[in-house]
């Protein structure tokens, strides 16, 4: 760029999605990722930015039901999506199965990891309702926890799908 | 760790893609699974001024049957799509394999076929498997679609035949012989392999031997070829053809691992993804 030139407003684009059930319409930058659109311009602060390159999944959020990286997404490609966030997973009270094992487990550390491990937990136990551990480590090893807490989080993914196949009473 | 400003695009079609690249020379980028490219912006490696997203062109995420037995996919097929499809894992169960053992879930749920091809790693999974596979790439640019051998599409690291106005549209698979193997050893599930071998072989005189993550490009390991074809069925042949597996191999040494260490990869992964290929001829 040249000095002292102002740089060419950036140009805004609509985007229209639905996230966590509800319709939402904005205008964003191009560049804008889904990460950012997330946690700024809908204050969901639940979905965690770690390396912004797709590395350590701290921000993996679900697109139509599939895990995704949101810092590797830009918002404007989102358009007719349906995303859903740790928030979007979490009950109004309370907490979801396997939630409540990553408590029961001590599952969490510093807590940075905790929404994506969460995500692809649960993107995992609807696909595979009764994973081994190595089936657990395998669709866990997009997310890093840098605390390597990850026996705990393997052992509260395994206790979930014992939980969830048990029929509630 | 924000790109540069661009402008974006999403056309309804690969022609309109095409148009668009050559609307705006040298400055724009495809964006397909965005796995490789949104890294690169993020960093900032990478500025196009346009963006040209292909997720609107529908017609680009085909799973066909080929009439001749194989598969005609379209570049925009997912990874995990390519692994899970049923007749991708009838037609061509290599490739099936191979799409399995790209990155993390959540890449697999992103990432795309065109995209890992353009891209060119060198460790990369599908280029190899399509490289064993003897498949064709479909290249459309202005003047039309131009159909290029997997063998001669990838020239170097992260080097390809693709020119600044083309778009790598589609992949053809021909149907694929019976001895199929699949090997990697990488650090942990999903990182890029430290190196990896795919086979192909019908028992008789055709088989393709390709390393991956041993050169700067997937090659074909000629050697080991040469003792498999020479006898595809005798039990010695497997290891035989492994020891012959390095000489084909220009590996890198990186904080990964070192060339002699590569190199000793893929001479125990030939030898594996051989026994693998040679228990599924049947008798």
């Amino acid at each position: 760029m040249t000095a002292g030139a102002p740089p060419a407003p950036a140009e805004r684009l609509r985007v229209r999605l639905t996230v966590n059930g509800a319709a939402v319409e904005r205008e964003v930058e191009a560049r804008r990722s889904l990460a950012d659109f997330l946690r700024e311009d809908l204050a969901l602060t639940g979905t965690h930015v770690g390396c912004e390159h797709g590395v350590c999944g701290a921000c993996t959020v679900l697109i139509d039901g599939r895990s995704a990286r949101s810092c590797l997404l830009l918002a404007v490609q989102l358009e007719g999506a349906r995303v859903t966030t740790i928030e979007g997973l979490t009950p109004a009270d309370g907490l979801s199965p396997l939630q409540e094992a990553f408590r029961a487990c001590h599952a969490m550390q510093c807590g940075f990891c905790t929404p994506g491990m969460i995500v692809a937990g649960t993107e995992l136990l609807a696909a595979t309702p009764a994973p081994d551990e190595a089936g657990i480590r395998e669709a866990l090893a997009g997310n890093l926890c840098m605390c390597t807490g990850y026996v705990n989080i393997v052992r509260a993914v395994a206790q979930a799908a014992v939980r969830l196949a048990v029929p509630a009473p | 760790m924000k790109p540069a400003p661009f402008r974006y695009a999403r056309p309804a079609t690969a022609a309109e893609a095409v148009a668009l690249l050559a609307s705006s020379p040298g400055e724009a980028k495809l964006l397909a699974g965005g796995q490789s490219l949104v890294p690169l912006l993020n960093m900032r490696l990478a500025r196009p001024s346009l963006l040209v997203d292909l997720n609107g062109a529908r017609e680009l995420e085909r799973i066909d049957p080929a009439p001749d037995g194989g598969l005609r996919l379209g570049a925009l097929v997912r990874h995990a799509d390519l692994a899970a499809a049923p007749l991708v894992r009838e037609r061509s169960p290599l490739l099936a394999e191979a799409a399995r053992h790209v990155g993390h879930t959540a890449i697999r749920n992103r990432g795309t076929l065109g995209g890992s091809l353009a891209h060119a790693d060198p460790a990369a999974e599908l280029p190899a498997a399509l490289l064993a596979l003897d498949a064709t790439l479909g290249l459309l640019g202005p003047r039309g679609m131009r159909r290029v051998a997997a063998a001669e599409f990838f020239r170097g690291l992260l080097v390809t035949a693709l020119v600044e106005d083309e778009l790598l549209a589609e992949v053809t698979v021909p149907a694929a012989p019976r001895g199929w193997g699949f090997m990697e050893i990488a650090r942990r599930p999903g990182d890029f392999a430290l190196a990896g071998v795919a086979a192909s072989l019908d028992g008789r005189h055709h088989a393709r031997v390709v390393g991956f993550g041993v050169a700067d490009r997937p090659v074909r390991l000629r050697a080991a070829e040469v003792v498999v074809t020479a006898a595809p069925r005798d039990v010695a042949t497997p290891a035989r053809a492994g020891a012959a597996a390095a000489a084909d191999c220009d590996p890198a040494t990186d904080v990964h691992a070192s060339a002699e260490y590569r190199r000793h990869l893929a001479t125990v992964l030939t030898e594996d993804a051989l026994r693998q290929a040679v228990g599924r001829l049947g008798s």
